[in-house]
């Protein structure tokens, strides 16, 4: 059987089950809908202002030190598991080093904005 | 804002199923009831250590970890009920999905218990939503609320859904707010010798 027959197959058992679950849905579930259940929020409080909400534009600073700090980490952790290959290794290296030394000028940046002071 | 609402129905099969049927649909819904902790007080500690190993309700398939009222059937209120939170309350059991119940757990929730003169506490969660059993206790012990369960369990088993029933319900107040269950603020007493409508003060000293 060719694997596309099995791939087809299993898209149409994932939609026959779809449907079964939403039609018993229907056909067994009360439904009595009321302003108050139709609220967006599951707080218990009454929603105020808008859905649009602004955010200070100073808090792109701990954005960017979570970049600097945090994110790097997922490239770095990965790296280590080929850094000793014989034909990936010194590549990779090289690529990291710009990748880290991006990162360090930002950090240089950070540091001389006074980002890095305990207050 | 008027929002247009179309009527509360159960579903076709639930409706018209023959008597077997809505057995069988009725024994589903009594043992896998979503519980939505409303914890307002000390009672709360009492359904915790009912929801935990000793006393273990899940064996009564009460299922504590509803995350939001939307996937709940039951809440139980425990704790005492105050004027401000009631709206809270009120808002929550409006959002749980039909079929739903509510146990009222400990003397506060029933009727206020030791608070029920306060300036602040609702008499009874049963002003706010009809409550379907009611555990007595001050607090109850968890074998009191594993009891209240099981009598809800027995409710549940001879109920039978229907559209006519839910729409009674539902009668006039599809689009009421919890808003309704809010109250202005209290305004102080004119003088400590007022007299209060209702308060016993034969030998009170003055």
């Amino acid at each position: 059987m060719s694997p596309y027959l099995t791939v087809a197959g299993a898209v149409l058992a994932g939609g026959f089950l779809f449907l079964a679950a939403m039609v018993a849905g229907r056909l067994f579930a009360p439904k009595a809908p009321t302003t108050a259940k139709l609220k967006t929020y599951e707080c218990g409080v009454d929603p105020v202002g808008q859905g649009w909400a602004q955010t200070n534009v100073r808090y792109f600073l701990f954005a960017f030190l979570y970049l600097i700090f945090a994110v790097d980490a997922v490239f770095l952790f990965p790296w280590a598991t080929v850094i000793r290959s014989a034909d990936l290794g010194m590549a990779s290296l090289a690529e990291m080093g710009i990748f880290i030394g991006v990162l360090l000028v930002g950090l240089a940046h950070a540091a001389r904005r006074g980002l890095l002071r305990w207050i | 804002m008027t929002v247009q609402l179309p009527m509360p129905r159960v579903g076709p099969i639930t409706g018209d199923a023959p008597r077997p049927i809505k057995v069988v649909l009725n024994w589903g819904r009594r043992y896998s009831l979503w519980v939505f902790n409303f914890g307002l007080a000390c009672c709360a500690i009492e359904f915790i250590a009912a929801s935990m190993a000793r006393h273990d309700f899940i064996r009564l398939g009460v299922i504590p970890f509803a995350p939001s009222p939307r996937q709940a059937d039951l809440m139980v209120v425990s704790g005492t009920v105050t004027d401000k939170m009631a709206p809270v309350i009120r808002r929550l059991y409006d959002q749980m999905p039909e079929p739903k119940y509510v146990i009222s757990f400990g003397a506060c929730a029933n009727s206020g218990g030791p608070y029920w003169d306060s300036y602040c506490v609702t008499k009874g969660a049963d002003q706010l939503f009809p409550v379907d059993v009611y555990v007595p206790g001050c607090p109850p012990r968890p074998e009191a609320l594993l009891q209240g369960i099981v009598h809800l369990q027995e409710k549940i088993a001879s109920e039978s859904l229907s559209n006519k029933a839910i729409r009674a319900k539902y009668a006039g107040s599809r689009h009421a707010a919890a808003g309704e269950v809010t109250r202005a603020l209290v305004s102080k007493p004119q003088s400590p010798d007022v007299d209060v409508p209702g308060r016993d003060t034969a030998g009170v000293p003055s």
